[in-house]
């Protein structure tokens, strides 16, 4: 069962970092009636697309130079960068080693790559948080950067996808502080589910071939390549209408969380339609539940983050709050964390 | 659980569709309001009304009602 409560953590900063370009879906090439109905469906009318030369890595610098320099934090003391993605740079190296240098951070600095989705805030904040309390101090400040630029491997040609997603990376800047409340936290997987959202060619059970690059027809609004994704949308909504909740149902009753004094509930931002019915079934006030779906689209892993710096920007810097995120997606990997923010640094959103 | 109920809780999915034109052996993909959104609707209450997890298969390869009832039966 993997519940962890990890304490003399404090998160001090979040950031986001967005591509100008905007991709309206109201001039997505499909008849309006239907375009209408999808557009209401998923609650996505724009979403952010990054052109050809910016990274998902661009987006996450820009989000951390900015974080680090309202922070004012000594980037000497930085001893630990985790990057979670899963359109990397490159294959190898991994992209947090250049993210270390390219943020002139020391060479005494733990650095690691995780490859996940939509879910990967969550375990991101999981895995830094306990190297964070690993170290008792030894590792003072940490950057969680976490982001996605889905666009580049989303077929034009594909309505189960385009629509749906758009860029960003995003910072979270974390700091051991011996004593201080910390983080809980319930995590989850499941690869029953590996082909619900899947690139299936391009690593290294399937090797890129000439045949990968070739578009296939599907239905009327479905051609992509191997190489874009593929997404199962009944399944993932399966999945997630029973996983999401129950999730944060575990982790109130495991950490006898009081869920009326949860501030905010940040969810992974799917669709519209699928959130909705996971709020509904927590029975959660729509005041407490944030949405950026409208304008951002889903950003993958960035989506929580990347809320609560377009939603909640304000309140995180003047007051003091409590939290619950839950991300959940392909993998299919899952969780949900309860942690504090007392007037946090959280700078405008960036535009790049 | 009972077959009836099923059919009924199926047919309630459907905003403009009357209800009394739906049986076991109703091809729904066939009914015109049938859509990806009503996909999703059904999805939800098989969760909710019978605890069960519908995948994007059990949709795909049935035709009729029935051939849904038996996959949720069978995980019950």
């Amino acid at each position: 069962m993997a519940y962890l409560n990890i304490p003399n953590v404090v998160v001090r900063g979040i950031s986001a970092c967005v591509p100008r370009h905007i991709d309206e879906n109201i001039n997505y090439p499909m008849e309006e009636e239907d375009r209408v109905k999808l557009i209401s469906s998923i609650g996505v009318e724009r979403k952010r697309i990054a052109d050809k030369d910016t990274c998902t890595s661009d987006l996450c610098f820009k989000a951390a130079e900015k974080l680090i320099d309202e922070l004012n934090w000594d980037k000497s003391e930085i001893d630990c960068l985790i990057f979670v993605t899963q359109t990397p740079d490159f294959i190898l190296p991994a992209t947090s080693c250049i993210l270390q240098h390219r943020l002139g951070l020391s060479t005494e600095c733990y650095t690691q790559d995780i490859s996940l989705g939509c879910s990967g805030w969550v375990y991101g904040f999981s895995s830094i948080a306990s190297l964070l309390f690993a170290g008792g101090g030894s590792l003072r400040k940490a950057l969680l950067l976490v982001g996605d630029t889905t666009s580049k491997v989303n077929s034009k040609n594909d309505k189960s996808t385009w629509p749906l997603f758009g860029d960003a990376g995003t910072a979270t800047a974390l700091e051991f502080e011996l004593g201080s409340d910390g983080l809980k936290f319930h995590l989850a997987s499941d690869g029953d589910g590996a082909e619900a959202i899947i690139i299936k060619d391009g690593g290294y059970r399937n090797i890129i071939s000439d045949a990968s690059l070739v578009s296939n027809f599907f239905e009327e609004g479905i051609s992509r390549t191997n190489l874009d994704v593929y997404l199962d949308g009944m399944s993932v909504f399966s999945f997630a209408i029973s996983r999401a909740p129950q999730s944060v149902k575990k982790l109130i009753e495991k950490f006898e969380i009081d869920k009326d004094s949860v501030d905010y509930f940040e969810f992974h931002q799917a669709n519209l339609y699928l959130n909705e019915k996971v709020r509904k079934k927590l029975q959660l006030e729509p005041e407490k539940v944030p949405y950026s779906l409208k304008n951002f689209g889903n950003t993958s892993s960035a989506t929580i983050p990347l809320t609560m710096v377009t939603e909640l920007r304000d309140k995180l810097k003047s007051k003091k709050l409590s939290h619950i995120s839950c991300a959940f997606g392909v993998g299919l990997s899952w969780g949900s964390v309860y942690f504090n923010t007392d007037k946090i640094v959280c700078p405008d959103l960036i535009e790049y | 659980m009972e077959l009836e109920k099923f059919v009924a809780n199926f047919a309630a999915q459907f905003d403009e569709t009357d209800a009394s034109i739906f049986t076991a052996e109703t091809k729904f993909r066939d009914v015109e309001e049938w859509s990806s959104i009503l996909a999703l609707s059904l999805i939800a209450m098989v969760d909710e009304e019978y605890d069960v997890k519908l995948k994007g298969d059990d949709i795909r390869n049935s035709q009729t009602v029935n051939d849904l009832y038996e996959i949720v039966k069978s995980r019950k």
